[in-house]
């Protein structure tokens, strides 16, 4: 066996990954991306229960006053609202806007706080 | 390169259903800020009236998209084994269609 093959590293330490500011923003981006799809037929459900006379109007405000549905509804808030922040980034970028190193830091910890700041002011309301 | 391997559609139209899908969302937030519909009746006849059901209908036809590009990424980054990436590919979009299907009926049907 060549001697470059012996020296490879046979573990994985998850702890010695270096992630930057912006590698958070991006896998976070994904993650609330699947979030939300998986959000989409919650969100139908409820269009279409609003929209099946009075007393399924009442429902649908009934629901969201359910306690679990207030965490789904914060939950998917901050997965939008990353969603939104990050892919704004991204379009910025697209066109030259931010692709810099340190303006581009800066809008990955703009994103990144920006959607958990989102997501904190929705919880005060509901809760 | 033959176009059909660029990838540039799903770039493009990533981007395009992203921007409407913002300012749907922006138009909504501010007339619930604005002016809430109160009750059923105010909520319904705004949903169902002619330009906002053809809105809402856009809004969920660039979503459906959206999800598809980005699932579809997902699946391809993430799942390897070409079986099980092509079985949950076809599951993804059965269930995106499905949902289609279903907003469509959601919005056509409640006009009354």
């Amino acid at each position: 066996m060549p001697n470059s093959q012996k020296q490879r590293p046979v573990f994985f330490n998850l702890a010695e990954i270096q992630l930057p500011v912006g590698a958070l923003t991006s896998i976070t981006h994904r993650i609330a991306g699947v979030l939300l799809a998986l959000g989409i037929p919650f969100c139908i459900y409820l269009l279409d229960l609003s929209l099946q006379g009075s007393s399924g109007y009442s429902r649908v405000i009934a629901l969201l006053d359910y306690l679990p549905v207030k965490g789904a509804v914060i939950v998917l808030t901050w997965a939008l609202a990353h969603h939104v922040l990050a892919g704004i980034r991204h379009l910025l970028s697209d066109i030259d806007i931010g692709s810099q190193l340190p303006a581009s830091r800066r809008s990955a910890w703009i994103a990144n706080i920006g959607g958990v700041a989102v997501s904190l002011f929705v919880a005060g309301a509901l809760l | 390169m033959r176009r059909k391997y660029t990838g540039l559609r799903a770039w493009l139209v990533q981007r395009v259903s992203a921007v409407y899908m913002f300012f749907f969302m922006v138009f909504f937030l501010v007339h619930f800020a604005v002016d809430p519909p109160q009750q059923y009746p105010a909520w319904h006849a705004w949903i169902t009236s002619s330009a906002m059901s053809i809105a809402t209908a856009a809004f969920f036809a660039a979503l459906l998209a959206h999800a598809w590009v980005g699932l579809r990424d997902v699946l391809i980054d993430y799942v390897h084994a070409i079986t099980i990436r092509v079985a949950l590919l076809g599951l993804v979009g059965f269930g995106l269609t499905a949902m289609g299907v279903w907003v469509v009926r959601v919005l056509w049907t409640r006009h009354g």
